[in-house]
């Protein structure tokens, strides 16, 4: 029997496939969906720190527009006791998850200010959430601002996430910081239990007609995992903060890739998006089916087997690999 | 036992009552009523229940006579039923009051008393509603404030279930209904003690059930009528001893003892006043003044007016009484007198002829009868003190009037009106505020605060705009140890504050400042700045006053706080460290007390930004040390430039500039009717930043002139040679038409005119290459160009009109260049159903006449001081009427009825004067063809000769023709109004005048809910969106308006949304106004009460129209007859999903927000609900054969 088991966040596991954070888990069919597919843990979508603000002045806003100025209509929508704005919708949907599936559920907090709202942590530990995720996702525009500055901010929002919290932490990072090694063992000291590989930014796109900047949601494919795959091979055994692979893993071959660089879960999102909240059990099936089949006894065996520090030549991982592969191509090139 | 102390308005007073002791309710809105249905509907919606446990049913009926009916029904049936209305509702009602009645129904309606439409309409308050409901057989119990509101509300309810007499208990709209006051709340046991639980159970077992069956409502011959209908008499005649007994009863309970008749005075009064509503407290105040200083002077309160106890009221007078003023809040004219001046004398009369030998009496008083206060005029001590002086001359005026100058028929008394009795321990403070920066809300918590928080009794009143956009308000707050009775505005206050600058310059709001006053003043400009930027006014009366003088930059500390414009918690602040009312410690923690009560549920980001600004208010406040001399020049004031109208000049002004109070009778129309295009003289520059052109950039398309919703952005294109005279920063650009190569085009703004809602840049579709946020249109700040945007404007309107012949008027482009005859309205900024009105005046505005329903369209398009529909220069534009709400389809039929029955005698005449006008011409005009621009234009000139050949003939038929012959140009009868009025109020007489065949053009701004009375649910109101009536969001779908008509095959119908295809709705106006039968457009209006930033209001549209859920189509009839499908879809299958469309909106995210789940279920069904429209709609379309619809 092939041992499928991994340990995230301190959360025993009964597979390394975990379902991160999507629009999927706002509905609570498709979260039990996902369960019954194989889904190890569930990150729930993710409370934004702006939509939490954005949400109460919006409808402060609007229900405040033109009131108490016309005496025919002192206001113009009805009053309303409660609104379950996002906060309260989140903690409400999380404790329903929660009711709803045996798998831990990990609640998702997306922020990059220390302040006020990271109150909701220690609720969101109360409501049932069996590990947290801070999805740090910034886009520094501002050109006084130094990286160092940045990166102790983000150290700070982990050290006043964790100081109210009992849970485990996994901080979800972007790719981008000229020292990832650097910055992912400063967030450890800061209180991460594990680090997330990595967030993927939605970039705008242009519509050339209107001329009008629009959103534009691509969801990934296998292409983007290498990035991912360098990274967890590079910090595996550097730090002890746990590794999970976010980006990219769309089939079993990906999840194994994952767990051999060292990852103790790999997580899925647009595979989901594109085949459905049961596509898991498919993944599974293929990764046992694999392992059977290359005579793998168990995750644990293949974790970090091909991480920075367990293949003969780390050089593979490093710049030397990068004039090796731009020699390759020169050299296919000019045959 | 200790009750709470509440800080209410009487609306709430009363629904407090109602809610709890009824069980089922019938609502529809109507100013000021609207909010007692409101908070029916809230607390049913909350699940509030009422004495008995049981959760009210709430029922929104599709008007007054709807509610009326269904409360009939439910009593009939045995359930303890109210509603709630006022002035036109309260008339609708009245057919169904003397059925209750009749049958001895045990019922009470609550009436916020409002002014009944006559010359004009008026939201505001007087007794003509009631008094027009006073021979219904009801009981009228009249409350005369706030605290009065909730105990007589109470009275009422046990009353009439012991009496069996139906009530009408009734309050002053605004004064009382909308006064803020702090009361004694009755609690549950007081409304349960008060109830007699046998009498509820009598009323059930009265209920017409077929397990007892009886009938009612029978039909009676000359025999028995008669009989049966004095059958009641025992019932009224116990009346108002069983009112008197519960009014003991009461007493009992609480310790507030009311009478049939109170009086408060002299014992040993000569001269006393009577009177009902809130103007006896004004008169408590006046007459406790009085005696306080000598005077022999009273005042009844006349409480039960119906029926009317004669004993009661002669036992209520002081043996000692002379003359007796009876006061009306109404006028009857032709009347012997008013109603209650009427019965005060029948009842002297009456008593005196019974005891001839014995009477109360030391000598027979005189009685003399006026009238006050109609439509909320204000009725103050000075007013009252003119009437007892008027007692005591030996020949009193009868019949008078006092607070206005009566030139014409010198009804009127004059009065000291400096006389005061205002108390000099009662803080009195004034606030001028915009009404978008918070001022009233703030107050309102202000008086709350003060009310529930410290001892003192606490008044709040506030003072509301005409206009929606930019609107000024005015908040009363009165606090102070003693009881208030001040039923009239503050005229010497103790603390005025300026919430903003600009309104110093425009309102002399010192005036009433009184002497060592504190005057608060928000403006940019510190403590040593500030004096230089005062007016003369202000600056002199601050000195001579010795007024305490504070300033503030709470716009400065809002934006730091995060709070945008809403400067209200800033202001609040300083008011409470200036007013020394709490200590200011307690004062901030109240504050915050009530910030997190008003905010919170709207979230911890809202709080804390409101928090952030009270903790910085207090640094930025500081005490102006005032200079002895006053050095400024400036004058304040609205001028209205000299070459504006004379009435205009004489009357207008005088409204625009807050003084219409001193007008006198002889200054306004006798009938009602106004000269048109005065909005064009009310400069209120309300617009922070208005649209500046780029002329290099734009592609002239027309697109922003089309939705400006104020008519303030337009083009002209001229010849070259015109611009010899235009200022020097006047823009403009090569005319970009083929048929007009060599002139130019100007696209110009009037700065001070815009609302600054930006909807023309976010419609502007030119774009710059090199920075594509710069378009052809770009805001920035007004202020910088105002002047010389001024007199670029002047001149634009100094450049000729286009000819409508040289256009292609069936392309945006072109129609940009028509005159709009409807501007500057005082419709919210951004208003998405004035770009269609607009629309209608350019393309027919010199020949329309308009029947405008009730509703936002006839108070943006009639209420004074200004009105928008305007003339062009030959003097041709719409002519405006406004019946109701509920008949408007009908009064537009009339219209067309009369046009077309003096079209027809004209014809009579022109073939009876043929001889003499020439056979050949009479033809010409008879046959005309008048379907375009051209063919109306040539009519004139014909009907124009005509007149000039009439004038030489003498003959009745001649003299008759001249005055008819206009009919013999075509006319369009255009039919306005909100879906209010075309899905319920009017929808009987719509669906009648559709059926009619006439040739009428129907234009119904759907904005899906009552806009006007404050986003109330209407049967436009989509499912899934939130409505007060439907706090749950609504769970029906919307009804199909355009399906219903095209069932009639003979109706041209079109549903449009400018946003959606500004080419569709352009064709759709012409068509329906070409087709020669009833014509129906639905235009999608954007709308304040969708909770969106207007600004978008187009973009919102066109979401619309792609999601399927406002599919674009026409039906025309004569297509049908040709063969073909009259239904033609003029927008694509949907392309979005409705959620991306709807949840822009509040109206649907506050649904999500409050209820998610219901929230997602009702999404799912709205969207199945599109798309099934869509496939019938596509079917229909898509069927071949001629006729398939009908």
């Amino acid at each position: 029997m092939i041992d499928l088991t991994t340990t995230y966040l301190g959360l025993k596991l009964k597979n390394p496939l975990v379902a991160s954070a999507s629009p999927l888990s706002k509905d609570l069919d498709n979260v039990r969906k996902m369960e019954d597919a194989g889904a190890a843990a569930i990150v729930l979508h993710s409370l934004f720190e702006e939509q939490i603000k954005l949400e109460s002045h919006e409808l402060d806003r609007f229900l405040g527009a033109g009131t108490e100025s016309f005496p025919e209509s002192l206001t113009y929508l009805p009053e309303v006791n409660w609104y379950n704005r996002g906060p309260d919708g989140y903690l409400e949907h999380l404790s329903r998850v929660k009711g709803a599936v045996q798998v831990p559920v990990i609640a998702s907090l997306n922020g990059i200010s220390p302040g006020g709202w990271t109150k909701y942590a220690p609720i969101m530990q109360e409501a049932g959430a069996d590990a947290l995720e801070l999805n740090i996702y910034d886009v520094a525009t501002d050109p006084d601002v130094t990286s160092a500055q940045i990166e102790e901010m983000y150290c700070d929002l982990v050290r006043e996430v964790t100081f109210t919290l009992q849970i485990p932490l996994a901080v979800k990072l972007s790719p981008y910081f000229t020292a990832i090694a650097n910055v992912a063992s400063h967030l450890e000291r800061a209180g991460a239990n594990a680090l997330v590989l990595f967030n993927r930014f939605y970039q705008p796109d242009f519509d050339l007609e209107s001329r009008e900047v629009v959103p534009r949601l691509m969801l990934s494919n296998s292409y983007e995992l290498p990035l991912r795959l360098h990274w967890v091979a590079i910090l595996y055994g550097r730090i002890r903060a746990g590794l999970a692979v976010s980006g990219g893993v769309h089939t079993a071959e990906d999840v194994l890739k994952a767990m051999m660089a060292g990852a103790q879960v790999a997580m899925m999102t647009s595979a989901l998006l594109k085949h459905g909240a049961g596509y898991f059990s498919e993944v599974l099936a293929s990764v046992a089916a694999w392992m059977e089949d290359h005579e793998y006894e168990s995750i644990q065996q293949m974790r970090g087997s091909m991480a920075m520090r367990a293949v003969p030549d780390p050089t593979a991982f490093e710049r030397a690999n990068y004039m090796r592969a731009l020699n390759s191509y020169t050299l296919r090139m000019s045959r | 036992m200790t009750r709470p102390r509440v800080t209410i308005d009487g609306n709430e007073a009363a629904a407090y009552v109602a809610y709890h002791t009824n069980e089922v309710i019938a609502i529809y809105p109507i100013t000021p009523s609207s909010p007692m249905g409101e908070w029916a509907d809230q607390w049913s919606a909350e699940r509030k229940p009422n004495i008995w446990g049981g959760v009210p049913r709430v029922v929104e009926m599709q008007s007054e006579g709807g509610a009326a009916g269904s409360l009939h029904g439910a009593l009939q049936a045995g359930s303890l039923a109210t509603t709630f209305t006022a002035s036109q509702g309260l008339l609708l009602m009245i057919p169904n009051m003397y059925k209750i009645a009749g049958e001895l129904t045990s019922a009470v309606i609550h009436v916020a008393a409002r002014t009944v439409a006559t010359h004009a309409l008026s939201i505001f308050g007087d007794h003509s509603d009631v008094m027009a409901a006073r021979s219904t057989g009801f009981a009228m119990l009249a409350s005369n404030s706030v605290q009065e509101v909730m105990d007589l509300a109470l009275i009422a309810q046990a009353a009439t279930l012991e009496a069996r007499v139906p009530f009408l208990h009734f309050f002053d709209g605004f004064r009382t209904s909308h006064e803020v006051s702090k009361v004694e709340q009755l609690s549950v046991d007081d409304l349960r003690a008060m109830l007699d639980e046998d009498l509820v159970r009598a009323h059930r077992a009265r209920a017409l059930s077929p397990d007892r069956s009886v009938i009612r409502g029978t039909a009676q011959n000359p025999d028995v009528y008669f009989q049966g209908r004095e059958a009641v008499n025992p019932y009224y005649l116990s009346c108002p001893t069983i009112v008197q007994t519960l009014m003991d009863k009461f007493a009992r309970l609480t310790g507030r003892q009311y009478h049939l008749f109170d009086y408060v005075g002299a014992p040993d009064a000569e001269r006393v006043i009577v009177l009902m509503g809130s103007g006896a407290e004004a008169v408590q105040e006046t007459v406790e003044h009085l005696v306080a200083r000598g005077q022999k002077v009273g005042l009844i309160k006349v409480r039960l007016y119906r029926p009317f106890s004669v004993r009661d009221f002669i036992a209520a007078l002081p043996s000692t009484v002379k003359t007796i003023a009876v006061l009306d809040r109404t006028k009857e004219p032709g009347a012997t007198g008013e109603p209650l001046y009427l019965d005060v004398l029948a009842a002297l009369q009456e008593s005196a002829a019974r005891n001839k030998k014995d009477s109360p009496f030391s000598v027979t008083p005189r009685v003399i009868g006026g009238r006050y206060g109609l439509s909320s005029k204000e009725f103050t001590p000075a007013m009252i003190k003119g009437v007892f002086d008027e007692t005591k001359k030996p020949k009193p005026a009868n019949h008078f009037t006092i607070g206005i100058e009566d030139d014409v028929t010198h009804t009127s008394l004059t009065y000291d009106q400096a006389f005061s009795t205002e108390d000099q321990g009662t803080v009195r403070a004034v606030f001028y505020g915009l009404g978008s920066d918070g001022t009233v809300g703030a107050n309102k918590n202000s008086i709350k605060i003060i009310g529930e928080d410290t001892a003192n009794y606490a008044q709040g009143y506030f003072v509301y705009d005409s206009k929606k956009a930019g609107s000024v308000t005015i908040s009363h707050l009165r606090f102070g140890p003693k009881p208030i009775h001040s039923t009239y505005l503050i005229r010497q206050a103790s603390f005025v504050a300026c919430h903003q600058p600009g309104f110093l310059e425009r309102i002399d709001m010192l005036e009433s400042a009184e002497p060592g006053a504190t005057f608060l003043l928000n403006t940019p400009y510190s403590k040593d700045e500030v004096w230089n930027h005062l007016p003369r006014a202000a600056q002199e009366q601050i000195i001579r006053k010795k007024l305490r003088f504070f300033v503030v930059d709470a716009v400065k500390v809002a934006r730091e706080a995060g709070m945008g414009g809403r400067i209200n918690t800033v202001m609040q602040t300083c008011f409470f460290a200036l007013s020394g009312v709490l200590p200011r410690n307690e004062a901030v923690a109240a504050i915050k007390r009530s910030i997190e009560e008003t905010y919170g549920k709207r979230g911890e980001a809202v709080v804390q930004k409101n928090f952030a600004a009270v903790d910085r208010a207090l640094d930025h406040l500081s005490e102006v040390s005032v200079p002895e001399l006053v050095t400024s020049t400036l004058e304040v004031g609205v001028a209205v430039p000299s070459e504006a109208p004379e009435f205009v000049q004489r009357v207008t002004a005088k409204i625009i500039a807050g003084q219409g109070d001193n007008l006198p009778v002889s200054a306004l129309p006798v009938d009602g009717t106004f000269p048109t295009g005065t909005a064009q003289w009310e400069k209120r520059n309300i617009a922070l930043e208005i649209p500046v052109w780029d002329e290099g950039l734009c592609i002239q398309c027309g697109k922003c002139v089309l939705v400006c919703p104020h008519a303030v952005i337009r083009a002209k294109v001229y010849e070259s040679g015109q611009l010899a005279a235009a200022p020097a920063t006047f823009k403009s650009a090569a005319a970009r038409w083929k048929d007009f190569k060599e002139m130019r085009y100007t696209l110009q703004v009037s700065p001070e005119d815009c609302t600054g809602c930006r909807l023309c840049v976010e419609v502007c579709p030119a774009k710059s290459k090199s920075e594509v946020r710069h378009k052809a249109i770009n805001m920035c700040p007004q202020a910088p160009l105002r002047e010389q945007e001024r007199e670029n404007w002047n001149f634009f309107l100094s450049l000729p009109e286009p000819d409508k012949a040289t256009l292609s008027l069936g392309q945006v482009k072109d129609v940009q260049l028509l005159q709009p005859l409807f501007e500057f309205s005082g419709a919210c900024a951004g208003c998405g159903e004035t770009p269609y009105i607009k629309l209608l005046t350019q393309l027919f505005g010199d020949r329309a006449l308009i029947a405008n329903a009730t509703g936002c369209s006839s108070i943006y398009g009639g209420n004074l001081p200004t009105t928008p529909y305007t003339a062009n220069g030959q003097g041709r534009g719409p002519a405006w009427s406004n019946s109701l709400f509920e008949d408007n389809a009908e009064f537009g039929l009339g219209m067309r009825l009369a046009l077309d029955q003096q079209a027809d005698y004209a014809r009579y005449l022109l073939l009876k004067l043929s001889t003499a006008l020439g056979e050949g011409f009479v033809q010409e005009i008879l046959k005309a063809d008048q379907s375009e621009p051209n063919g109306i234009s040539a009519q004139r000139k014909r009907i124009a000769i005509l007149k000039q050949k009439l004038e030489g003939l003498e003959s009745f038929e001649a003299r008759d023709l001249l005055n008819v012959a206009d009919a013999l140009v075509r006319k369009s009868v255009w039919i306005v109004g909100g879906d209010g009025w075309a899905y319920d109020i009017g929808y009987g007489g719509l669906d009648h005048v559709l059926a009619s065949g006439a040739n009428v053009n129907i234009l119904v701004l759907d904005t899906e809910v009552y806009s006007n009375t404050g986003g109330q649910m209407s049967k436009a109101t989509p499912r899934a969106a939130v409505a007060k009536f439907a706090a749950g969001g609504k769970s029906k779908p919307k009804k199909d308006l355009a399906m219903m008509a095209m069932s009639y095959g003979s109706v041209y119908v079109a549903r449009v949304a400018m946003g959606g295809s500004d080419t569709q709705t352009l064709k759709a106006f012409w068509e329906a106004e070409a087709y020669e039968g009833p014509s129906l457009i639905i235009a999608y209006s954007h709308c304040i009460a969708h909770g969106y930033d207007m600004a978008y209001g187009m973009e919102q549209q066109k979401a619309a129209v792609q999601s399927g859920y406002w599919p674009l189509f026409r039906y025309h009839p004569i297509l049908a007859k040709e063969g073909r499908n009259p239904l033609q879809l003029d927008s694509r299958p949907p392309s979005i999903p409705l959620e991306k469309y709807v949840y822009n909106e509040t109206r649907y995210t506050m649904l999500a927000h409050s209820d998610p789940e219901a929230a997602k279920q009702l999404l799912e069904l709205a969207q199945a609900d599109v798309k099934e429209r869509w496939r019938l709609y596509e079917n229909l379309a898509a069927q071949a054969l001629a006729g398939a619809l009908k």
